[in-house]
């Protein structure tokens, strides 16, 4: 069998370049000041998630990752962010207090993200010894439409009121305005 | 031989450990409601990538966790919807949307 040379390296780049996108969109997304350019991070963000759910061998959610989140959550915020100011306010509490909520946040995400990591490294994982189905976009659909339909019929009923409830309670009170 | 970086399990848990602690540092310090939307997707996102991961490697069935992410895909979605219109009518009442100002139940 021959194959293309590098072919090892070239995708662990690949790989590298999407973890990267992940982690840095996600600091954008939560660290910058002006909310258009964390709305740039997180779609960063979801880019390089897609690409890892690409490695992990499921194109289909990579392809549904850019659609939905790049696609409506990430527009529908930028929508939103045109129809309000919500630009982060400048520093109003004092010094002190805002040091303090600092070094809290801070001391929990890194409490959380070691905990985490240790299980994650850690873990006694069991690899899956024999596969009942090889996950391929066919295999979902059948499962859609059997196994899942039930769930799946709920979930445009939940899509539907959503959509309903967000007109509702945009329109209202725009009379008085 | 060990695997690739790519095959291995603990190198996408911690990333989605990562994406989490990012999210809820997100969650706590913005102050405006938009930003702690997007860290509470940051959030839902390092759960999808959990799950993924978990099922690409010890499942054996691997389509059941794909369905599962595709449903979290489609609630968060909804979420946005519903939380962005709660956020355009807060602005409309409030002229704002900082945390600081929404303080009216504040004793």
């Amino acid at each position: 069998m021959t194959t293309f040379p590098a072919a090892e390296w070239i995708s662990t780049m690949m790989f590298l370049l999407a973890l990267a996108a992940a982690g840095s969109g996600a600091l954008i997304a939560a660290l910058s000041t002006r909310v258009i350019r964390s709305v740039c991070g997180l779609a960063i963000c979801c880019l390089g998630l897609s690409g890892l759910y690409w490695f992990l061998h499921s194109p289909f959610l990579a392809m549904m990752e850019i659609l939905i989140y790049v696609g409506a959550v990430c527009v529908t915020i930028v929508f939103a962010i045109m129809l309000a100011e919500p630009d982060e306010p400048a520093q109003e509490e004092p010094r002190k207090s805002a040091l303090i909520w600092t070094g809290v946040s801070l001391t929990v995400a890194l409490a959380l993200f070691c905990g985490l990591a240790h299980l994650g490294v850690r873990g006694n994982w069991q690899e899956a010894q024999a596969r009942t189905t090889d996950g391929s976009i066919r295999e979902i659909g059948i499962s859609l439409l059997t196994t899942y339909s039930a769930a799946f019929e709920m979930i445009s009923l939940v899509l539907l009121i959503a959509i309903l409830g967000a007109l509702v309670i945009a329109r209202g009170g725009r009379e008085h305005s | 031989m060990t695997p690739l970086l790519f095959n291995r399990l603990e190198v996408y848990l911690v990333a989605a450990a990562f994406i989490l602690a990012v999210g809820v540092y997100g969650l706590v310090r913005r102050r405006t409601l938009i930003g702690m939307l997007i860290s509470g997707e940051l959030i839902f996102s390092a759960a999808s990538l959990n799950f993924m991961a978990l099922n690409r490697f010890t499942v054996q069935d691997p389509t059941v966790g794909q369905i599962f992410v595709l449903f979290i895909m489609g609630l968060a979605a909804a979420e946005v919807a519903i939380a962005l219109s709660i956020i355009i009518a807060i602005y409309r009442n409030y002229r704002s949307v900082k945390t600081h100002d929404l303080a009216e139940l504040n004793g």
